[in-house]
């Protein structure tokens, strides 16, 4: 199929196998800029600081933080660090959604629960956890169980309103559907209500997951003697900068590691999206 | 055709309280259907077809007034519903749906199975069974919804505008493929559409209802023998009058309706 238009031969499927050269390399292009664009702001850091213009003593190269990195782990002081606060957070985190999910789910399902509880949530939402950190301390000791129950409390409130939402939002019409076709309470809990509500609870379960990163850091800085948030904290008041980036690092790596992990949860549980 | 009623709608009234403003959806309806008949009721928009259909399904209850359906064993649900569109669940595949009903009800495995089986080979979708409805097309959708209503092998069938939400091809086929599939098992079916072209196609009565309040103003028979084809009932004389009629019928009410 060709078609002459002012002299020049035009092959229509060639045109578009231009057009979609094109769009190859411009999705390329797009990707290359995600790639590129923290390895720019590691350069600049690295440049700036060997040069000067950034002051060494408050920002360290990332090459001498990566040095930094390899000692401490050399040492083995750091596993234990990591290894304390990665408890401190999947407790915290799973004392958190647990509850979360099911008082949601309850709030959700039945009117009288929700209007009952949802002032209760309503007026603690507000208070930063981190705010009731000293009641928490005279309540739970200085242990891991005070950070524990930090952390539990910043994730349940993201995670219980989520899921409340998630079953208010479920369709009306699969609502009429279960009931014409005669669903019994139980299977109603598990066919209709349970994985209706999942995709906006799991948003939730993502945002309680972020929070837990927050607040384990700021938990950890007040009343601990272990944990990423000590050595933050810690080394900053010893003035080592460099293992304080250490921690803000580790803490950064492991929000990426958690978000990729939930979204593939995400993408397996709730295929049908 | 023996002459069981089935259906027994008597003096049904559905009024929807607000403080001020009350609305009567519709009053005074009764109406009997047959076993085995298919009865369209055609009303124009807001006479409270749906509402009347819901009562019917158990999903609303009426203001006044009552209505039976016949049931001669007790295992075999009263009624099932084909919804207007999105009535298909997209968390479960598309075989999961079709055994919807017959899950809720637990029936053996092998029965539910089978049955699934046979409705998913009679609408054609087999070869989608373990697929999740975000993949099909609005069609293929309701086709899993009349599946579904069909395979729970209910006393009556309820239905209410399959078909709206369909492009004209689509909708052609679906009424084509529905005609097949009832014509095999002989359900009484009570079927809602604003399509006058499809309620001759598809029903042995049609039942008119008046602006709201609505009210149930004639019937005409639908004389045509069946099995039918669109081109059978364009081709029909006597079926253009009654497409008239029934037309200028919707129009009166709908300027009616407005003044």
């Amino acid at each position: 199929m060709r078609e002459e238009k002012g002299g020049v031969l035009y092959d229509p499927y060639e045109t578009e196998q231009q057009e979609w050269k094109k769009q190859q390399v411009k999705d390329g292009a797009k990707q290359l800029l995600t790639i590129i664009s923290p390895i720019i702001i590691l350069l600049l850091w690295e440049i700036f600081s060997r040069t000067g213009i950034l002051d060494i003593r408050f920002f360290p190269p990332p090459s001498a933080i990566v040095s930094t990195f390899f000692d401490l782990a050399g040492s083995g002081q750091l596993w234990t660090h990591i290894s304390v606060s990665l408890y401190r957070i999947a407790a915290g985190f799973l004392l958190g959604v647990i509850p979360g999910v099911t008082i949601g789910l309850l709030m959700g399902l039945y009117a009288p629960i929700r209007h009952f509880i949802s002032p209760i949530v309503m007026a603690f939402m507000p208070i930063p956890t981190l705010a009731l950190l000293p009641i928490i301390i005279i309540l739970f000791g200085i242990g891991d169980f005070s950070k524990v129950v930090t952390i539990a409390g910043s994730v349940f409130f993201p995670v219980v309103i989520n899921t409340v939402a998630g079953v208010l939002n479920i369709e009306k019409v699969y609502l009429d559907v279960a009931k014409n076709y005669g669903t019994s309470p139980k299977d109603f809990f598990f066919k209709i209500a349970f994985p209706g509500a999942l995709p906006v609870m799991l948003e939730g379960i993502q945002m309680g997951q972020a929070i837990a990163l927050l607040t384990i850091v700021a938990a950890e800085m007040m009343g601990a003697t272990s944990g990423i948030g000590y050595l933050i904290w810690t080394s900053y008041k010893a003035f080592m900068l460099k293992e304080m980036f250490v921690g803000l690092v580790l803490i950064s790596f492991f929000g990426f590691l958690f978000s990729l992990f939930l979204r593939g949860l995400q993408k397996k549980i709730v295929p049908w999206r | 055709m023996n002459n069981t009623v089935k259906i027994s709608i008597d003096n049904l009234t559905k009024i929807f309280y607000k403080k001020n403003n009350s609305v009567t959806a519709f009053q005074n309806v009764s109406l009997q259907i047959e076993e085995g008949e298919f009865v369209c009721l055609v009303g124009p928009s807001g006479c409270g077809k749906t509402t009347l259909l819901r009562i019917l399904a158990g999903l609303e209850l009426p203001s006044s007034g009552t209505f039976t359906i016949d049931s001669d064993s007790n295992d075999r649900p009263l009624q099932s519903m084909v919804f207007q569109e999105k009535g298909v669940i997209p968390w479960l595949t598309v075989e999961e749906n079709v055994a919807f009903g017959l899950k809720m009800r637990h029936l053996p495995k092998e029965f539910v199975r089978k049955q699934t089986d046979y409705y998913l080979e009679k609408v054609g979708l087999k070869k989608f069974s373990k697929l999740y409805p975000k993949e099909l097309s609005g069609g293929m959708k309701q086709r899993i919804s009349i599946a579904r209503a069909f395979a729970n092998d209910p006393e009556i069938l309820l239905m209410d505008e399959p078909f709206a939400a369909l492009d004209e091809q689509n909708k052609f086929i679906l009424q084509d493929e529905l005609l097949s599939i009832w014509s095999e098992t002989k359900k009484t079916v009570f079927f809602i559409t604003h399509s006058i072209d499809e309620a001759l196609l598809l029903s042995d009565r049609i039942v008119l209802m008046s602006a709201h309040p609505g009210e149930i103003i004639k019937e005409i028979k639908v004389p045509i023998p069946r099995p039918r084809t669109m081109e059978q009932v364009r081709a029909n004389a006597e079926m253009a009058e009654q497409f008239i009629t029934i037309w200028n019928h919707l129009q009166q009410e709908v300027q009616r309706s407005r003044r």
